[in-house]
């Protein structure tokens, strides 16, 4: 009878375990091990847009920005506090409305409504969607899922705002080049800022809430303010990824509640790898430039990353960045037991 | 008097729609977000098989219900039962179906002309002073030769006493002997032959658009939460409450209101009482 079985076993990298700590970086070596990859990602965004063939593609690269801020606030929402939010679209029409008002009502210049609409729009989804923040699981799905189809409805039926028009003759930025690097740089910025953030005490309670919420609450903690932190972040950027849609486009409507900005961004970040928040904003770079080409197909296109997200839910939920870092931080090989 | 009759007529067109999700989220604890995608694409299976080949009527229907119901199944099969367990994994996997189901439809070209069904009875009858015509009536017969069909089926058969034993307690359903993963896949095929049903049942009111698989997914959910989830006697009767709170806001405010009033319906119960009217109280399941 033949017993011998084989399995794969992972080891850390001894470099890994060496540079962990922060004093231990002891060499060149060490300090390239962590700072490469992170200056690779940097790097590569802001030099992307110059070596752009045409204006059409640097278009689709802040494109890619306006889901990576989707993306990263889902992937911070979902994998890091426990709610899983289904409305992005819901986020990204309030900032994108409130642009569009600041800017069309008052005149205020892109630069002036973009943070306010950023901060605004952060408070007002969060006082929505307080109510429902007690929910868990499949029910706060769900609760998300339906904002942005109400305040859409609304929208019509009261026909404020524009109405099925929409707001037209929206400022756009300067110039183009200001546009794209505003954008990516805010994508850096909020990336390591939100790394930061889930790394900080606050960080903590954050992923307590989501493994456990009534031991935090045990420990004298308010479940609600927490989420209701969590959520400011993370529809803040939603907003902010409106706010600088609503000025690129210069037109602000209905379609800002498009379900495209549901569903791209969870589908970037089951493909860049759930929880590691550089994984979403990597799912964008890969999924909306594939949707550009295939822009020809019409709604081809979101049944192909459909399916993509599909696949990757059944056979890979772990992602790309998550593969990634496996194969960078640890040796495999087959042993026999 | 013709709030009650339409009134009625609406409602019964939500508790079919809505029973489909009904059972499958009962029995194993899936919300199948690929509903509204059955719903539509049975509406073109049997328009294929009526206008495109011919077919018998009540032939086409036949197989159209077998055929997506065996689609349920496999979708089951292949797709759901890896991430089952998964809440969010599972409501992901079933919306992204059935999101691609709909705008392939729509990419194939099944839009812009006319796809229409024919009625079972042409002609319409007076009730009191308001015409309703023969095939609404045949709505309400048959959503309601539905309903207590699905009583008895579940109360009265094996299978259906299965299916009661899984949503009750799959650990100890296991116990007795009840095989979990097919009695979901059974559910799911029962789940998505019944959206067929409704399609075949209500499309002939209308045109077959692919739109109406967005409407139909949130009319459904919309129904399921406010009944409470899992509960089939309570989607019928929020079926009753939904329905006439539309037909009344389409009298006294206007069509564009419709859908508020189930979108809000949803929101109202979720945050007041997530369970639902008549939802197992599971507390600590889905609130803080």
């Amino acid at each position: 009878m033949n017993n011998e079985q084989r399995r794969k076993e992972r080891l850390d990298r001894g470099i890994k375990v060496r540079t962990d700590g922060l004093y231990a970086i002891m060499s060149l070596r060490e300090l390239c091990y962590l700072t490469v990859p992170r200056l690779v990602l940097i790097v590569g965004m802001l030099v992307l847009p110059l070596v752009m063939p045409s204006m059409y593609w640097q278009r689709v690269i802040s494109i890619v920005c306006i889901y990576a801020f989707l993306a990263l606030g889902f992937d911070f929402l979902a994998h890091f506090v426990g709610l899983v939010c289904l409305g992005g679209a819901f986020f990204i029409g309030v900032g994108g409305y409130l642009a569009a008002i600041l800017n069309t009502f008052w005149g205020f210049p892109p630069l002036v409504t973009i943070p306010i609409a950023t901060l605004l729009g952060g408070a007002i989804c969060t006082l929505l969607l307080l109510p429902c923040l007690p929910l868990r699981g499949v029910y706060f799905a769900i609760v998300t899922l339906m904002y942005p189809l109400v305040l859409m409805r609304i929208i019509e039926a009261l026909n404020i705002l524009g109405g099925t028009d929409g707001i037209m003759g929206v400022a756009s930025f300067a110039n183009r080049w200001i546009e794209q690097y505003f954008v990516i740089v805010m994508v850096l910025l909020f990336l390591f800022g939100l790394r930061r953030l889930v790394n900080l005490d606050i960080g903590l309670v954050f992923r307590a809430v989501k493994d456990n919420d009534q031991a935090v609450r045990a420990s004298g903690m308010n479940i609600t303010f927490y989420k209701a932190i969590a959520v400011f972040v993370a529809s803040a950027l939603g907003c902010l990824a409106g706010a600088c849609l609503v000025h690129m486009y210069m037109w602000s409507g209905i379609s800002l509640f498009a379900l495209d900005f549901s569903i791209l961004p969870i589908a970037a970040t089951v493909i860049g790898g759930a929880g590691t928040v550089v994984g979403p904003v990597l799912g964008c770079f890969i999924l909306v430039p594939i949707s550009e080409l295939l822009r020809a197909f019409g709604t081809l296109r979101i049944v192909f990353y459909c399916l993509i997200l599909v696949a990757f839910i059944v056979f890979r939920s772990e992602g790309i960045m998550v593969y990634g870092q496996r194969k960078y931080h640890q040796f495999e090989r087959w042993v026999t037991i | 008097m013709d709030i009650l009759i339409y009134g009625t007529i609406n409602s019964m067109a939500l508790a079919l729609m809505a029973l489909g999700f009904a059972l499958v989220y009962g029995i194993s604890r899936v919300a199948n977000f690929a509903h509204g995608a059955l719903y539509v694409i049975s509406g073109f299976v049997t328009w294929g098989f009526v206008r495109a080949l011919g077919v018998n009527y009540l032939l086409s229907i036949f197989l159209t219900m077998i055929i997506i119901g065996v689609v349920g199944a496999l979708i089951y099969q292949f797709i759901l039962i890896r991430v089952r367990g998964m809440a969010i994994s599972e409501i992901i996997a079933s919306y992204a179906i059935g999101l691609a189901i709909l705008e392939g439809l729509r990419w194939g070209g099944f839009k812009g002309m006319t796809y229409t069904l024919p009625v079972f009875i042409e002609g319409s009858v007076d009730i009191g002073e308001i015409p309703v015509d023969f095939h609404r009536l045949v709505v309400v017969g048959i959503g309601a030769a539905v309903v207590a069909f699905l009583w008895l089926f579940t109360h009265h058969t094996r299978i259906g006493l299965a299916l009661r034993g899984m949503a009750q307690d799959e650990r100890a359903a296991l116990m007795l002997g009840i095989d979990s993963d097919l009695m979901a896949v059974v559910a799911m095929a029962l789940g998505s032959m019944l959206a067929g049903l409704a399609a075949i049942l209500l499309l002939p009111l209308g045109n077959i658009v692919v739109e109406a698989g967005y409407n139909v997914l949130i009319l459904a959910i919309a129904v399921c939460i406010v009944g409470g989830l899992g509960s089939w006697m309570g989607a019928v009767l929020a079926a009753f409450l939904i329905g006439f709170a539309q037909i009344l806001t389409v009298k006294y405010l206007g069509s564009h209101y419709q859908m508020v009033v189930a979108l809000l319906a949803i929101i109202f119960t979720l945050v007041l009482r997530p369970s639902g009217l008549f939802g197992q109280q599971k507390e600590l399941e889905e609130r803080v």
